[in-house]
């Protein structure tokens, strides 16, 4: 306190450093959102402009009316939203047996849930290629969404495993003396104190299986009406040629769900951490 | 099946009056059930990643192009495929710039994301939440936008890049076709992976370093260690599982990376920025060798596995009294 200016002047440096940051961070996406929203005109100027002078949704309206955007925004709904959901029904009986459960073989089990969280899945493009169409499962959606489901699973089970550690066994052991059975304790007592894990865990998973690109672009090759937003966006080039407007409005509203997502999902990790704090 | 033998026993005594016989059932029963609930998941690892990596391995100790693709049958060809993919300069070229290209990007992500996280520690409230902030969008960008908006911010002709650097005085940049060079583009998808990965790493870390007690940096300073030594005594040696968890983390994203490097390049102009994972693929989809690209997955997942091995040991060793 004796000379707050001076500590003030040597907070000047790190203040500059922080505003490089945001900078550095933000601007791209900023520069997303402004080029989307200017008229092409200003797009095309020799001097960019940094405010939307002249805002307009032409852009957006072009994105939108795209050939297939409806189909290939339902299409990337479809697999994300039944990849999520197949993964956490099945990690949820596998957390439940790892967590809860004594049984031979758990550790080798738990060993090959790690092994198959940290799988190089973009080394298994080419198997996966063949074994689609060997089974027929080329250019098909329900190759794609088992794909995502596999790839969400062992995560999913790790983290579900670590928000079902949080809560006491006890609980269930109380609600199983009062009568419940070891399901219906479980499912009466603990699935509702897992409710924040298994939304957060579902998010993780949408955010993933949203984004994926690799193997969208390889085992949909002939039925382009069974692409996905992520493969159509990446070939915006072709579709719409250089104008940078409608290509960045339509990547902003691919990005839109996974920002919302996250930051739904940013309170939600923290209550469920919260949460398992919380025990004691 | 294991506790098996011990639930035979107990109903041994056929003269065993029901109430007895009914518990046992039970024991069974309730021994059966972990295996059932892990079943799903055992079904989905064996058709979704065991099957895919055994029909890799096959595929590259077979004659497997387009012919065999479309009538199914392959003949073994033994360890050809591999002699052929090793005794080849270019792969040796890519395996060189797939490892330069990871240490390059995961020494830049530390840098930057230590120093962000150092950053974040001494900032005031206010401040600190706008850069956290800050870093969430950019960790939030789906990769394929984010791609889209490096072509855009790097485009030759309206690009904001070029313009800066134009009007900072670098002449040279006006028009400059970016994607064009070699070193250029190499230079793009460093900047666009940096970019991508500082968040994870720089919030991670700050979030460790706020676990660290004041006392220890209050003695520090007692001491009279300055900002350099304070990092290097004090915060590295304490948060040295959380370095070692993130660094490996980040290589083994770097080094298999494939979406951005093949949106913005397909590995090109030339082969500058051809990894091994965009070396597999091409070989396999546009010359149709998927034999040949099976060698190179396999090599690929060879490669990656020293840092999965480290990855998993320090894993066990945390989770070690949980499991």
């Amino acid at each position: 306190m004796n000379h707050p200016p001076s500590r003030a002047l040597r907070r000047v440096p790190l203040n500059l450093a922080a505003l490089l940051v945001l900078a550095l961070s933000a601007f791209p996406v900023y520069w997303m959102a402004i080029t989307a929203l200017k008229p092409t005109a200003d797009i095309q100027a020799d001097t960019p402009t940094f405010l939307p002078l002249h805002p307009t949704l032409d852009h957006f309206r072009t994105a939108v009316h795209a050939d297939g955007f409806a189909t290939f925004w339902r299409n990337s709904l479809l697999v994300t939203c039944g990849a999520v959901l197949m993964s956490l029904l099945v990690a949820l009986c596998a957390a439940f047996a790892v967590g809860r459960l004594r049984w031979r073989g758990r550790r080798a089990f738990i060993l090959m849930v790690f092994v198959a969280q940290m799988a190089p899945w973009e080394a298994l493009l080419i198997p996966m290629y063949v074994i689609a169409r060997d089974t027929d499962m080329l250019d098909s959606l329900t190759m794609l969404t088992l794909v995502y489901f596999m790839t969400t699973l062992p995560f999913t089970i790790v983290t579900l495993r670590g928000f079902l550690a949080a809560v006491p066994v006890e609980l269930e052991e109380s609600a199983q003396v009062d009568g419940c059975s070891r399901a219906g304790a479980f499912r009466r007592i603990t699935l509702p104190l897992l409710a924040p894990g298994l939304l957060s865990t579902s998010l993780f998973g949408f955010i993933t299986a949203w984004n994926e690109f690799a193997f969208a672009n390889t085992l949909i090759i002939k039925n382009q009406d069974a692409r996905t937003l992520p493969v159509w966006l990446s070939s915006f080039a072709n579709v719409f040629g250089t104008d940078w407007g409608a290509t960045m409005a339509a990547s902003s509203l691919f990005m839109l769900p996974v920002l919302l997502v996250f930051l739904v999902l940013q309170n939600k990790v923290t209550s469920g951490m919260t949460a398992g704090a919380v025990k004691g | 099946m294991l506790t098996a033998p011990q639930a035979d026993t107990r109903p041994a005594a056929p003269a065993a009056p029901p109430p007895v016989r009914h518990p046992a059932r039970r024991g069974r029963l309730a021994a059966a059930w972990p295996y059932l609930l892990i079943a799903p998941t055992l079904v989905g690892t064996a058709f979704l990643l065991l099957y895919p990596v055994a029909r890799n391995l096959l595929m590259s100790v077979q004659h497997f192009r387009m012919a065999e693709l479309i009538r199914g049958d392959a003949e073994f060809v033994g360890l050809a495929n591999y002699t052929q993919v090793l005794g080849d300069p270019d792969f040796w070229t890519v395996t060189g710039r797939t490892l330069w290209w990871t240490a390059l990007n995961t020494g830049l992500i530390m840098l930057f994301g230590t120093l962000s996280a150092l950053m974040l520690k001494a900032l005031g409230r206010r401040m600190r939440l706008a850069v956290m902030s800050g870093l969430v969008l950019t960790w939030a960008t789906p990769v394929i936008a984010a791609t889209t908006i490096f072509q855009w911010l790097f485009q030759s002709r309206f690009g904001v890049v070029n313009w800066a650097l134009d009007a900072l005085g670098f002449h040279s940049f006006q028009n400059y076709a970016w994607f064009a060079h070699r070193g250029s583009t190499f230079f793009i998808l460093v900047a666009l992976i940096v970019w991508q990965s500082v968040p994870f790493a720089a919030l991670t870390l700050y979030g460790g370093l706020t676990t660290i007690p004041a006392e220890l940096y209050e003695a520090a300073r007692l001491d009279g260690a300055g900002a350099w030594q304070t990092f290097r005594l004090v915060t590295f040696p304490v948060l040295r599982p959380l370095f070692a968890l993130v660094t490996s983390l980040e290589v083994i994203w770097c080094f298999k990376c494939f979406a951005q490097i093949w949106v913005i390049s397909q590995g090109g102009p030339g082969d500058a920025t051809t990894t091994l994972p965009v070396y597999a693929f091409q070989i396999a989809q546009s010359l149709h060798k998927y034999d040949l690209g099976s060698a190179v997955s396999t090599l690929t997942v060879l490669i990656l596995a020293a840092a999965l091995v480290f990855n998993l040991r320090r894993m066990f060793r945390q989770e070690g009294e949980a499991l």
